[in-house]
């Protein structure tokens, strides 16, 4: 972990000379004997996952750039010629549109990775709040890509959330106008989404390095929470996880691939077929899926400056976890209280994706006089803040954990590990 | 580097004798900091206000309407400066239901005359309500003749405004907004 020794010794003059100037092979030497707990399970795989989905998101998009006019009379019809004319463009548009629900798919399963284990804990804190950043900066990006193709989810998506910098007090009108460069959603606003759309990737892949970086420097938690303490507790990343990371690289590369070649339209909007109409808004406007769960909480109160405050605390909330649960124990494995309301948390959060989806005034559940999208998003809202701001502090002083085992060694070989192992 | 250690002692020692004037050197230290930060300051806020709106965009002025054009019970939609500008040519019932409302429990309290703009004739003409057709809560376009004060409804997240525009029911906070116009005779306006 923190400085673990290099093992690296340059074979040649070329290497040996490089490596007294710029050692980077070195730094390439040691990532790959770098110590990982031996007990990982697939739950950790999600970051080589992620990394994938950055590179990816940046080659096709850089391609799609070449292709794509950010124009609002042809925009529409820029993305359209894409995905007809351009040579592999049916293939290439789709890895862009399809990879980013993707990489939002395997951030997610990243993140529950996180709260399930307590990643989140000492002395892990910085390593998750740059997660956060990273997840926070995504969300930017995917918005911003929406926009791009100019189809009335796009206009009118656009339209609502640069609508929430309008609900400032005082500033908030000239804030919105300034964003959007005019009075309404417009070129101006295209062209300079466009440029951001551009940057931030660039920024995400930043913040990776540092969140790499910091990982190095205090290493990998585990599914038992317990520290590597000797050296037969870890294996070196190389081969053992360059190998489990690749098999689950498939598998997540297969799911991708079914969507890109039989469902490229599956998790998009339809009505972003049509182009944007600042005349007509879609009779039902809802955002991508990986944003329905903060949909759901924005809608969950009626007033609006309230709402957008409380679907920014969903995500400041994040932030701070590392502060708010008290406990010392890491893994919910040994918290036999938490780990229920752990579950049913995760539960909430898809009901408030099925939220963010529905009418607010349509039944949800019939049961009494039926319970409506609105009523059912504000109990799965109270929940979500229920589980952080109240259920997670009071269960770190309360709660009685289970027996943790001494060493990772020992919970993988049992009693096998007085044997010598390796 | 021990002739580096030399040089950047007799930089520190202060010329002639006596101690360094700390007093002298935090003045000189906050001015040219005062300074580089205005400095960077004036750099930064063109960076910041070519965001805003351009001249080109500010200039796209006005637009004429003829309101003889739209039928009683119709609505026109047109845009100006990107936003839907509607032109509803009210009926009589709805003239009736909009100017009888109890206005003390609206959330954005309105008569309906404050909502109307005087023509030639120095009276308001409330055939015509002329508003921006954007819901006050995050700008989508708001549908006509439904909700459930028979004005508009905003399908976004379910606002309802009345037969005068105003916000009745719902998360939007105002009433839609009455663009600036006038009347450049009894049937045409400028809105702008
Ligand atoms: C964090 C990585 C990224 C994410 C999450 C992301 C997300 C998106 C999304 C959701 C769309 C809309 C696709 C659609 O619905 O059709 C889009 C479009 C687009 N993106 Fe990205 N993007 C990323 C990186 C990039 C990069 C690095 C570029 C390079 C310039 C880029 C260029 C474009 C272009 C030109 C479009 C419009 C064409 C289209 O709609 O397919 N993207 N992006
Ligand atoms: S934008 Fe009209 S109700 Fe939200």
């Amino acid at each position: 972990m923190a400085g673990h020794p290099s093992t690296y010794e340059p074979q040649y003059a070329a290497t040996r000379w490089l490596d007294q100037r710029l050692p980077v092979i070195r730094m390439g030497a040691d990532f790959m004997t770098f110590p990982s707990p031996r007990n990982l399970n697939y739950w950790w795989t999600f970051g080589g996952i992620l990394s994938l989905c950055l590179v990816s998101q940046i080659i096709t998009g850089i391609i799609l750039a070449m292709h794509y006019v950010p124009h609002v009379d042809m925009a529409f019809d820029s993305v359209q010629r894409i995905r007809r004319d351009v040579p592999f463009g049916w293939l290439l548009q789709p890895m862009h549109a399809v990879g980013a629900s993707m990489f939002f798919l395997a951030v997610y399963v990243h993140m529950f990775r996180g709260l399930y284990y307590g990643s989140y804990k000492a002395p892990r804190e910085l390593l998750w709040i740059l997660g956060c950043v990273i997840y926070l900066v995504m969300m930017a990006t995917a918005f911003l890509g929406y926009t791009l193709p100019w189809g009335q989810m796009s206009f009118w998506g656009a339209t609502v959330i640069t609508g929430f910098f309008g609900a400032v007090p005082v500033v908030g009108e000239s804030l919105q106008q300034w964003l959007l460069g005019g009075y309404s959603v417009d070129n101006a606003t295209l062209n300079r989404f466009f440029a951001l759309h551009y940057l931030l990737p660039f920024v995400i892949a930043g913040v990776v390095g540092l969140h790499i970086w910091a990982l190095h420097h205090v290493g990998q938690n585990n599914p038992i929470g317990v520290t590597p303490k000797t050296k037969t507790d870890t294996l070196a990343f190389h081969p053992f996880y360059t190998v489990k990371d690749a098999f689950a690289l498939c598998i997540f590369l297969l799911i991708f691939a079914y969507f890109i070649f039989y469902q490229p339209d599956a998790l998009g909007h339809s009505d972003n077929y049509i182009p944007a109409d600042p005349l007509k808004t879609p009779a039902h406007i809802v955002p991508e899926w990986y944003f329905l769960p903060f949909y759901a909480i924005l809608r969950a109160v009626p007033d609006k400056l309230a709402g957008i405050l409380l679907m920014f605390a969903a995500i400041v909330v994040l932030f701070v976890l590392p502060w708010l649960d008290t406990s010392k124990v890491r893994s919910m494995r040994f918290r036999p209280v938490a780990r229920p309301f752990f579950f049913v948390f995760i539960f909430f959060c898809f009901i408030l994706g099925w939220c963010g989806a529905g009418n607010p005034d349509d039944v949800a559940v019939p049961i009494g006089k039926g319970l409506t999208f609105k009523v059912l998003s504000q109990i799965s809202t109270a929940y979500y803040f229920a589980y952080f701001l109240i259920i997670l502090p009071i269960l770190g002083m309360t709660e009685k954990a289970k027996e943790r085992p001494v060493s990772i060694t020992k919970s993988v070989l049992g009693d096998h590990a007085a044997a010598p192992a390796e | 580097m021990g002739k580096g250690l030399i040089v950047s002692e007799t930089v520190n020692e202060p010329h002639g004798e006596g101690a360094v004037d700390g007093e002298k050197r935090d003045f000189i230290f906050i001015a040219t900091g005062a300074v580089a930060a205005l400095g960077a300051a004036s750099v930064a806020w063109p960076l910041v206000a070519q965001m805003g709106k351009a001249a080109d965009t500010l200039a796209a002025g006005s637009i004429e309407i003829d309101l003889s054009a739209v039928e009683e019970g119709g609505q026109l939609k047109t845009l100006w400066r990107g936003k839907p500008v509607f032109v509803r040519h009210r009926t009589a019932e709805e003239i009736a239901q909009a100017e009888n409302t109890d206005i003390a429990n609206c959330p954005d309290p309105q008569t309906d005359a404050e909502r109307l703009i005087p023509g030639p004739s120095g009276q308001v003409n409330p055939k015509y309500l002329v508003m921006i057709g954007v819901c006050t809560h995050f700008g989508c376009v708001p549908v006509g003749e439904a909700g459930d004060f028979d004005g508009w409804y905003c399908p976004c997240h379910g606002s309802h405004y009345d037969t005068s525009g105003r916000i009745r029911k719902g998360p939007a906070p105002k009433n839609m907004e009455i663009p600036p116009y006038e009347y450049l005779s009894d049937t045409v306006i400028k809105v702008g």
